[in-house]
């Protein structure tokens, strides 16, 4: 790779389960710019069995699409010369499934929640969380590991100097279950021990026989203290040396790269806390991916991450289906809609990943999907990111069992910012589509800005910024965050067309006022770069941040879709009448002006397609 | 402007009839495998076996001596490795010139696993678990890998699924459909079907697939089903499409989806061609990395096999024939007869990739984004 400074050209992939994205970033006149981006399907499976596949074919629509020459012998042209190859190559991977991790602590909601975190902060998929109070019984612990398969599995448990006994006994267990790795049949299967200093000699011993051991500090050294990084750290150098080995391809995508290969949601998460630390902001994110869909908060500068395993717009749809239920996912649609034809049709993306919607009947039914998936994930989030348990009060481990909850960091009223990636938000062909989506799912309150990656590159420029900071804010800024504008949303509820809220808003030198009846959506026109005081005055029972009934004074930024007033109340309640439920869903779109005509739409969901034929 | 080929697009499910199938049958433990390179071997035939370790259930020693932990290895009554009974004492303690007297005993029959001082603990494995793995499909032995792993080969039909439930089975073919969008029916199930691969056409009622399991069919290949007649069959809502480890009474391979959607003539004809004959059936699906198929294997020891298909799964061109495999045209079969370079506008406002395409049966071109096209292998 070039000097940092001499950095010309980048390229830079993220192999996600479904597709294989490359972004080509060129240095111009000093400044980082997206020059063209390039998709394929991931090859991880027969007949080609090699990410890098996936990999060169992705690359190779960036060629067609910029002209410049960046594959020669089936490898990247390194570095730039006469116009061709790029300085640096990077990428990150959530193919393959991800990096699965299986979490051991004491007690659920303590050491094992802590070691959650620093799973789901490094990456990772948690596929299960034991503990002592998990209410299994051993034999059904043991059968839970040898049938899950983890990559790796993180042990906690016990603050320093504490609970050492029921430590050993936990690690026991794991050595009992002697589980077998996913990838690699012949590797021993990487066990991280991260709980109190005084249990590591008596679990060396317990595990030494039956996997591959690594010590780091305890992730819960006091109760009042979680130290996450060195796990992190660890989980993620684990996932490089065995996971991405033994995975198909890849030891010859890491002989490519410039720098490790991500996880993709650690990239994501260190791209949201960039973000939050630069300008302060107490910020959601939201990736939602094919198998799993991942948020991420920072709250107060504490940033969680989680990540829904099986929620996710294709590989997991049909779970989401088995989650949320038909009818919630109906309830978005502005149709009556057939029932057996939407399951018919969820389940045959689930067996068909890559396709995507031709006719505004499907691309409608996948965006109502979309909320419930985003909704499911997030109501997942708001339960882990909490403040530390077990800090309030001196109690010792047998107090915590079914000690009542922590309080969420998750702060709607104090929310500043939602950025939404994944396909189903950056390719919504009216960014309108994606604002509302989010909206419908997370329900900001007050006032909350939005925004979407353009064309979903947050997992490329997270990876870059290891290399090149500079380059990847730069792009990161002027390509990839689209702001679509700003929400303001009074919580309450009220009478279908009582008086909610009036907004008064003086963009440049003009005015404009507006009072939105309780029940309504509306829409001002705010443009991209554009910023303007607004007041907010919600009627009694309302709050816009203030306090009920008490006028709000913001300065808000435009976007590329405006100014929403979202006078629906929080929480979101949709009419339970199948017909008002139709009729207010196609008053919001035609607010915000959301799809393009929901006759078309109706026909399309309705109209009879072209009669199938045996061939 | 327009590229020549494209790459990477959904590859086809493969049907056909001169495949070279191999099949790795592996133990999930060493143990014995039972036949040798160059052994014809049926179906149903034990090739290899082994024993897994039985479940652990522990032993809180120390809580039922009420001594240390420390303590427990010295009262300990079996050592590590040794066999005990359910309900055998294995440690015993006695204090005050035997005046109190505790005891602990084995929960089940197995092996003392560990015996620990730290803990207390006292783990016990039960008996070892027996592990029978036969051949699958009626074939040769062609690898021997140590004392877990048997390849076995053979040439003839193969049709992969796009989703199924169920594990492997094996019997004779036979034809319930006369036409490959018949409605596959519960009225067509007879005894004679006992032991069968039933081979359907269109959609696959709940009735129909009740009706095989009951009458003890080996499996229903078919093209479609309703999703709320799956769940109802597997007894919970599919999650995600990881199948194979459901007890069903009898496999299901869907070759198409869900829906009203009919068995690819292609398919259907190529195994009503082969009714009567002794097939294979796995129902077992992974649709995510390592994907796995469901497929329906039809032995014909004595065929050629075509190598260029087993290489086949390339890239789009003008002139490939693939099939639509999304609304509005889902199902259709068609010709592609451009792949425009740039990005066009679809119903739905996205702009993406499309190809053209001739559809065979009305002879219209229509646009369709590329990720909707499945390629047809020839």
């Amino acid at each position: 790779m070039a000097d940092e400074q001499a950095l010309r050209s980048i390229l830079a992939t993220d192999c996600g389960s479904t597709t294989t994205k490359a972004i080509l970033i060129e240095a111009v006149d000093g400044e980082y710019r997206l020059r063209v981006r390039g998709e394929a399907p991931t090859t991880v499976e027969a007949p080609h069995e090699d990410v890098t596949a996936g990999v060169l074919n992705a690359v190779r629509e960036v060629e067609e699409l910029s002209g410049r020459a960046l594959i020669r012998d089936g490898t990247i042209i390194r570095p730039q010369q006469d116009g061709e190859g790029v300085d640096a190559y990077v990428s990150t991977s959530s193919a393959g499934g991800g990096l699965q991790v299986m979490v051991v602590g004491l007690v659920r909601s303590m050491t094992a929640e802590s070691a959650q975190r620093a799973a789901l902060g490094a990456g990772a998929i948690v596929m299960d969380v034991l503990a002592l109070d998990d209410g299994r019984r051993d034999y059904e612990r043991i059968e839970r590991m040898r049938e899950l398969r983890p990559d790796l599995i993180l042990i906690s448990g016990g603050v320093d100097g504490g609970e050492t006994r029921k430590v050993v006994e936990m690690a026991e267990l794991v050595a009992a279950a002697n589980p077998q790795a996913r990838l690699g049949e012949k590797y021993e299967l990487p066990v991280i021990f991260a709980g109190n200093v005084d249990a590591r000699e008596p679990v060396r011993a317990a595990l030494e026989r039956s996997a591959a051991l690594t010590v780091v500090d305890n992730l819960r050294p006091t109760m009042e203290q979680e130290r996450l990084g060195p796990a992190r750290g660890e989980i993620q150098e684990l996932f490089l040396q065995h996971v991405m080995a033994q995975a198909p391809g890849y030891p010859k995508l890491m002989g490519w790269t410039d720098a490790d290969i991500m996880p993709t949601p650690a990239a994501v998460g260190s791209l949201i806390e960039t973000i939050a630390r630069r300008d302060g902001l107490n910020v959601v994110g939201v990736d939602i991916g094919g198998a799993t869909t991942d948020v991420f908060s920072v709250f107060g500068g504490t940033f969680n991450r989680t990540v829904s395993a099986n929620l996710g717009m294709s590989y997991s749809i049909s779970n989401v289906l088995a989650e949320a239920g038909l009818e919630n996912i109906l309830r978005w649609l502005a149709i009556r809609p057939d029932p057996r034809r939407l399951g018919n049709d969820i389940r045959n993306k689930m067996i068909r990943p890559t396709t995507i919607p031709q006719t505004l009947g499907d691309l409608a039914a996948e965006h109502a999907a979309a909320r419930e998936a985003l909704r499911l994930a997030f109501e997942q989030h708001r339960l882990l990111a909490t403040e530390l348990k077990g800090v309030q009060r001196q109690r010792d481990i047998a107090d915590a069992f079914g000690a009542a909850g922590a309080q969420s960091l998750v702060d709607m009223m104090a929310l500043d910012l939602i950025v939404g990636s994944g396909g189903v938000l950056s390719h919504a062909p009216r960014r309108t589509q994606a604002a509302l989506m989010m909206i419908d799912a997370f329900e900001p309150e007050g006032v909350t800005r939005l925004a979407v990656d353009s064309i979903f590159m947050m997992p490329q420029l997270g990876v870059l910024a290891t290399i090149s900071e500079e380059a990847a804010t730069q792009v990161f800024y002027r390509d990839c965050l689209i702001p679509l504008g700003t929400c303001i949303a009074p919580a309450g509820r009220g009478r279908p067309g009582s008086r909610c809220v009036r907004v008064a808003m003086r963009p440049g030198g003009g005015a404009v006022e507006m009072a939105v009846p309780f029940g309504e959506m509306r829409l001002l026109p705010l443009a991209e770069g554009e910023t303007a005081r607004v007041t907010i005055e919600p009627t009694r029972g309302f709050d816009a941040g203030a306090g009920r009934g008490r006028t709000v004074t913001a300065d808000v930024q435009g976007g590329v879709v405006g100014l929403i007033i979202d006078a629906r109340g929080r929480p979101l309640r949709l009419p339970d009448d199948a017909a008002e439920r139709i009729e207010a869903i196609r008053r919001w779109h035609r607010a915000l002006d959301a799809y393009p005509d929901d006759a078309e739409a109706d026909e399309a969901l309705h109209g009879d397609g072209p009669e199938v034929v045996a061939t | 402007m327009t590229a020549a080929t494209t790459h990477g697009y959904t590859p086809g499910l493969r049907v056909t009839e001169r495949a070279l199938i191999r099949r790795v049958r592996r133990l999930p433990l060493p143990g014995h495998v039972h036949v040798q390179v160059g052994h014809e071997v049926t179906a149903e035939q034990l090739v290899a076996s082994t024993e897994l370790p039985g479940n652990v259930v522990n032993v809180n020693v120390a809580h039922e001596l009420s001594i240390t932990p420390e303590d427990v290895p010295a009262l300990m009554l079996e050592g590590e490795g040794e066999p005990v009974e359910a309900r055998q004492i294995i440690a015993e303690s006695r204090a005050f010139w035997g005046l109190f007297h505790s005891i602990a005993r084995a929960p089940i029959t197995g092996t003392v696993e560990t015996i620990s001082d730290v803990t207390g603990q006292v783990l016990v494995r039960g008996r070892p678990i027996s592990v029978e793995i036969d051949a699958y499909i009626d074939a040769t032995v062609v690898v021997v890998q140590g004392d877990e792993t048997v390849v076995v080969e053979t040439r003839g039909a193969l049709a992969q699924g796009i989703l199924g439930v169920g594990g492997e089975a094996h019997g004779r073919l036979k034809m319930l459909c006369s036409e490959p969008d018949e409605l596959c029916q519960a009225e067509l199930i007879e005894d004679a079907c006992r032991d069968c691969i039933l081979v359907g056409g269109g959609r696959v009622t709940l009735e129909t697939l009740q009706a095989a399991a009951e009458v003890g069919a080996a499996g229903v290949v078919t093209g479609a089903i309703d999703d709320t007649d799956l769940d109802e069959f597997l007894g919970a809502p599919l999650g995600v499409a990881i199948t194979g480890q459901e007890n069903l009474g009898t496999s299901l391979v869907l070759t198409e989806g869900f829906g009203d959607t009919p068995m690819r003539r292609r398919t259907f004809e190529l195994l009503a061609e082969r009714d009567g004959r002794r097939a294979s059936v796995n129902g077992a699906t992974q649709i995510r990395a390592g994907v796995i198929r469901p497929e329906v294997i039809v032995p014909e020891p004595g065929a050629t096999w075509d190598a260029a298909e087993e290489q086949a799964g390339g890239g789009l061109a003008v002139g490939s024939p693939v099939r639509l495999i999304r609304r509005p045209h889902f199902g259709l079969p068609a010709e592609i007869t451009e792949l425009p370079e740039r990005l066009e506008a679809i119903p739905t406002e996205a702009e993406v990739r499309v190809a053209r395409v001739r559809l065979e049966d009305t002879g219209e071109v229509v646009a369709v984004p590329r990720a909707n096209l499945e390629i047809i292998v020839q």
